[in-house]
């Protein structure tokens, strides 16, 4: 494939917090205004606005995508609102991505906004609507409910034990206690802590579980000419790949991501990548819950098959080790406002690759980095790929 | 002329203002059924990307993007919604092509509207809470207003606006998709209840529901699948405040804004002389007018004449809305673009039927998100 290229030139985003003063307006401004000063562009060189938000219950309005057009910079300017679930804050980045390559835009503004405090008295209430109105709502689940048995899944197959899982919680959270705008960060965690919190639903426990959270992420594309003159490490997105699967999700097999696997591939052909392995350097897959860091390393093919938990026993997933994953500190420690949470994988890489991630600097000048989010009733996968 | 993507084929369902026999997805299923069908490709081997265009609040189920694969046979697919009016989605297949990520991309948008009870309740739920939620006044209550201040500043009387449901609802007696043709007598319009004054509620499209699936594909295999591709030569869209008292309520930049970026692309100049029809917004009567001034078709001071004069009619120098719009066709929320969108293909192709206009070679199609948003999107298609 002969395509456009195009490169991340800045990105900023707001701290992650439990219930934010601020409105989801001033939030994506925030996010926005960071972003820009990051580039030292102002609006009137951004020539669109690409928005990721998750669903509108969250924030409490109809048509959230309008609600938040003006402080996203859309006054007067192109303006789409893409949505995937979950995975729409990976996904909101190869919107930009496919406005700049379609080579209509220069440079390209997205942004990734959710406030899921205004939700009262639980965000959780929000998901009982997402489900099948006349054969699941019923059952009046939910997604802690429904993740349980994906867990249950996953750790039966291929005999897992819930303490090996918890090695990820305490990972990304003692990785997050580095990161300047994590809610969850926390230096001395240790895996008694996790197998000893609440049960919420068996064998999910509260520490295997990101938390509710309000945030927002903003990043700055431009087409090559452009990136060149903004500065002088532009990070190019290489790959993007993303991947739906059916909305019967019970007919799934729960314990392997099959649409992750394609959206993994398609992103990897993109970018030329045929031993993923060896050739990515950096992972932040989607880890709203422990198991699903492991999942998801799977269906990325940087693991065998219920294999993942190698590279947390073995230390390949620690900042120093062979395949640094989360350093950002992920889902789990940073916060999970659910599209600005996958954003702020990807701005992750932004900074990882540019040498700028301070304390959470993986050593050795990481070359190329992948994130990944999810979403949906365990069914959407979307990976960007990143590279200087 | 730019002519790297083209429309290979259409599909529809409905429309009608109930459908109490079919689901969504039976509809979507039908539509893209008859798509695939006409573009003579099958979704599971040719395309390789999906966009659908949906609202949450209005389908009643949150994270609504789980249910939009499995009736369009694009499961394990790449997939993904656009929260925005179909045009929005047809904009977005178009980006995709053009970037070269997929080479045939299919558009879905659809509206079940007879299942909304409270429209107008959910559309408080899109006003800021602050500002404007507390007044609790109906949507309708902004169109009154921004009516009010057009034909305060254009001169035009509601009257001009009669004439524009009496043109678009007789079209629609022509056109067999649409559910509310009607061959009114003006003094039957202008007599219609009150809901905002001076909008009346004649002048306000009725729901209906339907399903649209369209399918695009990259110039070099537009012609291996269809005989008369049509052309997507400019695209443009566009919002502007989303605070009610930022608006220019006497105009409607964010129209014009699309339409200079789709004329640009498509090298018009002039767009009165270029443009052979027009299917516009016209969720409300007086938005034909005010949208025919910001797409650059009819100076202000001209309207009153155009509407008078028969210009506008099928038969005029510059048909707008022969399908009979949105007020012939019913408001299809988020399907109301690809509803006029498949008017201009069948024109373009010359299947029109009844509402054929002589041999047309640029058709302008542009929808508007419906109260209280300001968001437009502007197609320009051609055949060659």
């Amino acid at each position: 494939m002969n395509l456009r290229k195009v490169a991340v030139v800045g990105a900023g985003m707001t701290q992650f917090v439990r219930r934010a003063k601020e409105t989801p307006q001033e939030m994506a401004f925030k996010a926005v205004r960071a972003a820009l000063d990051s580039c030292e562009l102002t609006l009137k060189d951004i020539d669109a606005v690409c928005l990721g938000t998750a669903p509108d219950s969250f924030d409490g309005f109809h048509m959230n995508g309008e609600i938040l057009s003006q402080a996203a910079g859309a006054f007067r300017k192109p303006y789409m609102r893409s949505f995937v679930g979950g995975g729409t804050g990976v996904f909101v980045p190869i919107q930009g991505w496919y406005h700049v390559a379609s080579g209509l835009f220069d440079v390209v503004l997205v942004v990734a906004e959710e406030k899921m405090s205004s939700y009262y008295p639980h965000a959780q209430a929000a998901f009982l609507t997402i489900f099948d109105h006349t054969i699941e709502r019923p059952l009046k689940p939910n997604l802690l409910w429904i993740f349980a048995l994906e867990m249950n899944r996953y750790m039966t197959t291929y005999g897992l034990s819930k303490a090996d899982i918890a090695r990820v919680s305490v990972l990304h959270k003692r990785n997050a206690a580095d990161h300047p705008c994590a809610l969850l960060g926390d230096a001395t965690i240790t895996v008694e802590d996790v197998l000893q919190s609440e049960t919420l639903a068996w064998p999910v426990q509260r520490l295997d579980v990101s938390p509710v959270s309000d945030g927002a992420v903003a990043l700055v594309l431009a087409a090559e000419h452009v990136a060149r003159r903004i500065t002088d490490k532009p990070v190019w997105i290489e790959g993007v790949g993303w991947c739906l699967d059916t909305a019967y999700w019970t007919n799934r097999d729960l314990a392997y991501p099959r649409y992750v696997e394609i959206a993994a591939k398609m992103a990897y052909e993109m970018a030329g990548i045929k031993e993923p392995r060896k050739e990515i350097h950096i992972a932040e897959p989607y880890d709203p819950f422990d198991y699903k860091a492991l999942h998801h390393l799977e269906g990325l093919q940087l693991a065998e098959r219920g294999k993942a938990i190698e590279l947390y026993l073995n230390g390949d997933a620690e900042r120093t080790g062979n395949l640094p994953i989360c350093p950002s500190g992920g889902l789990l420690g940073v916060g999970n406002p659910i599209s600005a949470a996958g954003l702020m994988k990807v701005a992750e890489l932004f900074w990882q690759l540019r040498g700028e991630a301070g304390k959470r600097q993986v050593p050795g000048n990481p070359r190329r980095g992948l994130a990944q989010a999810w979403g949906d009733l365990m069914q959407v996968g979307t990976v960007i790929i990143l590279g200087r | 002329m730019e002519k790297e993507v083209a429309i290979v084929g259409i599909g529809w369902e409905g429309f009608q203002p109930t459908s109490a026999h079919y689901s969504y997805k039976e509809m979507i299923y039908q539509a893209a059924k008859k798509a695939y069908h006409d573009a003579n490709v099958d979704p599971r081997k040719d395309i390789q990307s999906f966009v659908t265009v949906a609202e949450d609040f209005i389908e009643g189920t949150s994270i609504f993007d789980e249910y939009t694969p499995d009736q369009l046979g694009a499961a394990l697919k790449p997939m993904h919604t656009i929260t925005g009016d179909g045009l929005h989605g047809l904009i977005t297949a178009y980006l995709m092509i053009r970037s070269g990520i997929c080479q045939i991309a299919a558009v879905e948008a659809h509206s079940k509207a007879s299942n909304v009870k409270t429209l107008p309740h959910i559309t408080h739920y899109a006003l800021d809470p602050f500002l404007n939620r507390p007044f609790e006044f109906h949507p309708d209550f902004i169109a009154g207003l921004e009516m009010t201040r057009f034909l305060h500043e254009s001169h035009l009387t509601p009257e001009d606006c009669a004439l524009v449901v009496h043109k678009n609802r007789r079209n629609a007696l022509d056109n067999p998709l649409a559910p509310y043709g009607c061959d009114y007598r003006l003094s039957e319009i202008q007599e219609s209840r009150p809901v905002a004054y001076p909008l009346l509620e004649s002048h306000i499209a009725q729901p209906a529901d339907g399903a649209i699936v369209i399918v695009l594909a990259k110039r070099e295999i537009a012609a291996s699948l269809s005989s008369k591709p049509v052309w997507v030569i400019g695209v443009g869209w566009c919002n502007d405040a989303y605070s009610l008292e930022y608006r220019d309520w006497g105009d409607l930049p964010y129209v014009t804004k699309a339409a200079q970026m789709a004329y640009r692309q498509a090298q018009i100049q002039t767009p009165s002389k270029i443009i052979d029809f027009a299917e516009i917004d016209d969720l409300y009567a007086y938005r034909e007018l005010m949208s025919l001034t910001a797409l650059g078709l009819v100076p202000k001071s001209d309207l009153s004449d155009a509407i008078r004069s028969g210009k506008l009619y099928p038969r005029g120098d510059l048909p707008v809305n022969v399908s009979g719009g949105s007020l012939g066709m019913g408001n299809l929320l988020e399907a109301n673009g690809c509803a006029k969108l498949i008017e201009a293909v069948l024109q373009l192709r010359g299947e029109a039927g009844k509402s054929q206009i002589p041999n047309p070679q640029i058709g302008l199609v542009q929808s508007w998100r419906g109260i209280p948003t300001t968001s437009a999107a502007v197609v320009i298609l051609a055949v060659s």
